[in-house]
């Protein structure tokens, strides 16, 4: 086949494209360029994006013996992914961006050019495995690495994208990657793993809501009260500052009459309030979920996934909980067989049956397991 | 892979080593001698780098005493452009402005940007036609508001992108009215269109080594001898005491013969390349009939073909053609590894889109009528996939 190999200028992905050379694909690597504004999106980044990631990418595929051009996919991930996050946030959810990344970026617009380019797939370095189940049709599942495992942010693809997709990592732990990359010659084997958001340059995420928000921000502040009381614990600066479930950065005056922790537990875009609470107060037993996403065989309105391997995740590298999915329109319901905490809406839930990603929803609302 | 010819159609970036230079250039890379020594070893260097000076000269038609080497282009440019601007600066304070095309190589207009922002100067870049050449009297009308104020003229004997050829001579002819300084960047120029220093009437004069066959690292800037430049680079003053750094024997011998053969052949090489060119853009406008061929369609530079292909990402172009063995260039340059539009075709009114679906085929002196059968096979096919993957 002829491959796009998708090189950030990590170590995972520069391995998956030489897989993928080695295993006999015609490969040629792609750095996508994200920032639309690379001064300011990337001056001091430390996530992906940057220029000395585009010089690692761009000689890792001198190593591997591969063409190598940048594609400039600056505006379209704007508009499709960086618009999005801050839509989200203003609506007082929490977007996964990574997720929005590959579902209209990695798996779309690049799919699409490259199909249209005379390519047959694009190969990622997600850990994740996509294969043919006995009957032909294509699955995704969970990579063997589960601390690594990427099927999550991968949820979103539907089966024409995942026909289209190579993800050679999906066998293999992460350190054997980091060993092979050594092995193979790739300078970018001991580069740290990103974490953070590519966009936001420094990981302050607040601080870049804040400058890049502005009018469109849902308010400028408001109060923290406390769940029970009503009280009011203490004021902010913004919603977009806060997650559910999150603990760290309230800047509560005073400490909790039975000095446990407060977490919030709810945030009211157009008051501006935020509720606190205490942990157990977190705990939700139904999901709701929209923008429905099949990865594979589309299941009906009215299906009902109630087997015993059925399980969702509702966070990346989050727990797997045991649920019962009912198919709706373009909707899912999902009971928690096993109560999750501090589950936010923006975030997807996806459904497995065992290693097998079904498909993912983005979440609506949730319900607070009554005290 | 291997087995694909590489027709190489990118020589207005770089072309291949003529070997006079690279003989030139190799007779002395063993050779011991800095040519700022005094011992019979040093006469030696002094020697071979002076003997360069006067073939440059010769072929330019200026002075050997007018030739400062520099490491190339870019260096020269920006010799040029701050020297000419600290040093008229410094004998009149109120000389702040300088005067550029919208269309100057990044070496001159990042230099202009870097002067406005650093050292005061207030930068005008004058507007070019839809060929991309100056509009004269946008100059004359800018010189003439305040002749007094002008500390130098800057505009480019050629330009890179789309080939077109600068009316320098009226340029000249407008600036030297009031004294004023004017620099042209001709980089692009020598070896592909007559340059000749003196005739010109020109005070600067920038060229580059590997744009005419002789090596990478190495060019210069000939200034004409009365004219005033303060130093960018400090040290030992090896250059006339306005460029420093130990000189580059071998790179100048090698410099010096490439510049000698491409002037002495340029009347049939041009002969030969505008030939070569006008049948590619034929054969191109053939196989792709809205095709539109950029720049001055007769004052260019004979081996430049610059097209747009409507609905066309310029880079899938490049991609598409680069695995088919056929290089060239998208003529734009990169920030920050993202490709932008041409300042140039956005200077001579095209939009953003039209910019990006430009291509420019460079012709040199290894060029053939197979690479440009090559071209007319490969560009139709390629460019209906290009169009496929932007719809």
């Amino acid at each position: 086949m002829r491959v796009v190999a998708a090189m950030s200028g990590g170590v995972d992905s520069a391995v998956a494209a030489a897989r993928a050379a080695e295993a006999g694909h015609e490969v040629t690597g792609i750095h996508l360029a994200l920032a639309r504004n690379p001064q300011s999106y990337r001056t001091g980044a430390r996530g992906c994006c940057t220029i000395e990631d585009a010089n690692d990418a761009r000689r890792a595929a001198d190593v591997i013996g591969i063409p190598f051009y940048v594609w400039d996919l600056s505006d379209r991930f704007h508009t499709d992914v960086v618009e999005d996050f801050m839509d989200t946030y203003a609506a007082g959810q929490t977007p996964n961006p990574c997720l929005r990344c590959n579902e209209k970026i990695k798996f779309a617009a690049v799919l699409d050019k490259a199909l249209a380019l005379g390519f047959d797939a694009v190969a990622t370095g997600h850990y994740a495995t996509v294969r043919a189940s006995a009957g032909g049709e294509v699955e995704l599942h969970r990579a063997v690495d589960a601390a690594k495992d990427q099927s999550y942010v991968l949820g979103v693809l539907d089966e024409q994208q995942l026909r289209h997709s190579l993800f050679p990592l999906g066998d293999t732990p992460k350190p054997q990657v980091r060993a092979e990359a050594a092995a193979r010659g790739l300078l970018v084997a001991d580069k740290p793993d990103s974490h953070d958001i590519c966009f936001v340059a420094d990981g302050d995420n607040t601080g870049w809501l804040r400058e890049k928000l502005g009018d469109r921000a849902p308010n400028q502040g408001g109060e923290i009260r406390d769940d029970a009381t009503g009280e009011v614990l203490g004021h902010h600066e913004g919603t977009y500052g806060f997650t559910i479930g999150q603990r760290k950065g309230l800047r509560l005056g005073h400490p909790a009459p039975d000095g446990r922790p407060r977490y919030v537990l709810d945030i009211e875009p157009v008051s501006g309030t935020v509720t606190v609470g205490p942990r157990e107060r977190l705990a939700v037993d139904r999901v709701e979920g929209d923008r429905v996403r099949w990865c594979g065989r589309p299941l009906a309105p009215g299906t009902v996934l109630d087997g015993a391997d059925v399980t969702v995740q509702l966070r990346a590298h989050g727990a797997e909980h045991r649920a019962v999915v009912q198919v709706g329109a373009d909707d899912l319901r999902v009971d928690l067989l096993e109560h999750a905490d501090g589950i936010a809406p923006g975030q997807a839930v996806v459904v497995y049956d065992g290693t097998r990603v079904v498909g993912s929803a983005t979440i609506t609302s949730t319900r607070r397991v009554s005290a | 892979m291997d087995d694909i010819r590489t027709v190489y159609l990118d020589h207005a970036a770089t072309t291949p080593m003529t070997d006079v230079a690279v003989e030139a250039m190799t007779a002395h890379l063993r050779e011991v001698g800095n040519a700022s020594s005094l011992h019979a070893s040093g006469r030696r260097a002094r020697r071979v780098v002076e003997e360069s000076r006067e073939t440059v000269a010769q072929a330019l038609g200026c002075r050997p005493g007018e030739v400062v080497f520099t490491s190339g282009g870019t260096e020269a440019d920006n010799l040029a452009v701050k020297g000419l601007y600290w040093s008229r600066r410094d004998a009149d304070p109120r000389r702040t402005r300088i005067l550029a095309t919208a269309v100057e190589h990044h070496a001159v207009l990042d230099a202009l940007a870097w002067l406005e922002e650093h050292e005061g100067a207030q930068v005008e870049l004058l507007p070019v036609d839809r060929q991309g050449r100056l509009d004269v009297e946008a100059l004359r009308a800018a010189v003439e508001r305040d002749p007094v104020s002008v500390a130098l003229v800057t505009v480019m004997w050629a330009n890179n992108e789309v080939g077109s050829l600068q009316p320098v001579d009226q340029v000249v002819a407008v600036a030297q009215s009031h004294a004023i300084p004017v620099h042209t960047d001709a980089v692009q120029a020598v070896g592909a269109t007559p340059v000749d220093f003196a005739t010109a009437g020109v005070d600067a004069l920038s060229l580059s080594g590997h744009k005419v066959g002789g090596p990478l690292g190495v060019g210069a800037l000939v200034v004409r001898r009365e004219v005033e430049l303060a130093a960018l680079v400090h040290g030992g003053g090896q250059e006339r005491d306005v460029r420093s750094g130990t000189l580059d024997v071998p790179a100048i011998a090698g410099f010096a013969g490439a510049v000698e053969l491409a002037v002495k052949q340029q009347s049939e090489h041009a002969a030969r390349l505008a030939a070569l060119r006008d049948d590619l853009v034929a054969a191109v406008c053939r196989a792709v009939p809205d095709a539109v061929l950029n720049g001055d369609p007769v004052d260019r530079l004979p081996g430049n073909a610059h097209l747009s292909f409507p609905g066309c990402e310029g880079d899938s172009l490049l991609m598409l053609l680069d695995a088919r063995g056929i290089e060239c260039s998208t003529g734009s340059a990169c920030s920050a590894g993202v490709p932008q539009p041409s300042h140039v075709l956005l200077a001579m009114g095209r939009t953003s889109d039209e910019a990006r679906s430009s291509l420019r085929f460079s012709l040199g002196h290894t060029s053939t009528a197979a690479d440009v059968a090559a071209v007319a096979e490969a560009i139709g096919p390629c460019v209906e996939r290009a169009r496929a993957a932007r719809a």
